[in-house]
């Protein structure tokens, strides 16, 4: 328990995907400028992450390392992920009209996430817990693993949202408007997030 | 088309049209993988190496693949041309293998390859097409190289892994980390700005207008003015 506890943890704060391992660089920038645009994404990666991982670890594990086919894995997870999204639309459109509506239209963006290619790859990467590094997450792990970096993209979204309402004033400097005062004020918000750094460790010794 | 207009095929994707700062496409490795100029250079020629091969392959299958699957199949000649290179580099050059890690299967989803594909391979011939690539991706390498100069000199005090003797002692750490790479490319963004300005160019934003999902954001009611921040960037 304490393990999956830090697993999400540290995938919240200290290894948050958009501002400490800068993934999914696009929709951060792309869709944080209205606070409801940027939940919305939000809670739809968070979704399409953990289905991702929950369809790609079986497959790496029971079909492809058995086989000696571990090579493969960069297109199969891709085509996994992209049929995936389709059918979570086809789904959601039949029988859950409401959560279409709401996130249907993001779904489709995040089949060439990068952010969802790499915590479906990363389950199967190294990871600190506790003091010990793990190589290859189990199956619970890695879903707690994906829900945590999900979560860290939310809340990296939601947070961002906020500080840009209040950048692009008439007080930056005009080279500065736009993208540029954009990617510094990011740079802020994720030197915030550095300060996690030791945070899990002491929190769980 | 004659020979210059060839080159220029080749050379406006080094500055005038150039992936990174002008097109703003590729973001995530660009801020990634720039702590050091070794793996600048090594991300940048292997997205060139995937990125003329696959414009090849599209540009040649430009007629066959039906316009409605065509980015899923883009994915997978790209998908196979990425893992073609991560074969190759696990097996030659271990160590750079190790050293872009998950950034290397990242290549895959890097937009700038599914935009040339999307935007000029499935519209021009095989040859323009490689050329394309090539200028491409070198202006992708060029970009990153820019990225990492500053960062690794600032950052380590060193150039290429080797020490530079005073700046080794006076080194700005958090360069290296993630907050610096938002950091120096904001500041390049804004030099690119300015240089769009002299020459009466439009700022650059957020690649969304070649970005190949442009129409499903657009779909899904985000418009390109919540796309593309700038709106008074230039006026």
């Amino acid at each position: 328990m304490k393990e999956l506890l830090i697993i999400l943890m540290s995938s919240v704060l200290v290894d948050n995907y958009v501002l400490s391992k800068t993934l999914g660089i696009c929709p951060f920038l792309g869709v944080s400028k209205k606070i409801d645009q940027a939940v919305g994404m939000g809670i739809a990666v968070i979704f399409v992450m953990i289905m991702a991982t929950a369809a790609t670890w079986p497959v790496q594990v029971y079909l492809l390392d058995p086989n000696g086919l571990g090579y493969l894995q960069t297109i199969v997870f891709i085509l996994v992920i992209a049929a995936l999204v389709q059918f979570i639309e086809i789904v959601l459109k039949k029988f859950i009209p409401g959560l279409h509506k709401a996130l249907g239209v993001y779904l489709p963006l995040i089949t060439t996430n990068c952010a969802v290619l790499g915590v479906t790859i990363d389950n199967f990467g190294n990871h600190s817990v506790g003091g010990e590094i793990i190589t290859g997450l189990n199956f619970g792990q890695s879903l707690v693993y994906a829900a945590g970096s999900g979560l860290g993209f939310l809340l990296a979204m939601v947070l961002f949202s906020g500080v840009r309402s209040r950048i692009d004033g008439p007080t930056t400097p005009k080279v500065f408007r736009g993208l540029p005062v954009t990617l510094i004020a990011a740079s802020v918000v994720s030197l915030a997030f550095l300060g996690f750094g030791g945070i899990i460790d002491n929190l769980f010794k | 088309m004659d020979k210059n207009s060839k080159l220029s095929v080749v050379t406006k994707g080094f500055l005038k049209e150039n992936p990174v700062f002008v097109l703003v496409l590729g973001t995530c490795p660009t801020i990634a993988v720039t702590t050091g100029l070794v793996g600048a250079v090594s991300m940048g020629l292997a997205a060139t190496a995937v990125l003329i091969c696959s414009n090849l392959v599209i540009s040649l299958l430009r007629n066959i693949i039906p316009d409605k699957v065509r980015i899923p199949c883009f994915i997978v000649i790209i998908a196979g041309f990425v893992t073609l290179v991560q074969m190759l580099m696990h097996a030659y050059l271990p160590d750079l293998y190790e050293l872009l890690g998950i950034y290397l299967a990242l290549i895959t989803v890097n937009c700038i390859i599914l935009g040339r594909a999307e935007m000029f391979a499935s519209k021009n011939r095989p040859l323009d097409s490689v050329l394309d690539g090539l200028g491409m991706g070198l202006g992708f390498t060029i970009a990153l190289i820019c990225m990492a100069l500053i960062r690794e000199v600032f950052g380590k005090g060193q150039i290429w892994g080797v020490d530079i003797p005073f700046l080794k002692d006076h080194t700005i750490g958090f360069l290296t980390k993630s907050p610096g790479g938002f950091l120096v490319f904001g500041l390049l963004i804004a030099l690119s700005t300015v240089i769009a300005a002299k020459q009466g160019k439009p700022a650059p934003k957020l690649g969304c207008a070649q970005c190949p999902q442009a129409g499903i954001c657009r779909s899904a009611g985000v418009t390109d003015d919540d796309c593309a921040k700038t709106e008074g960037g230039n006026d």
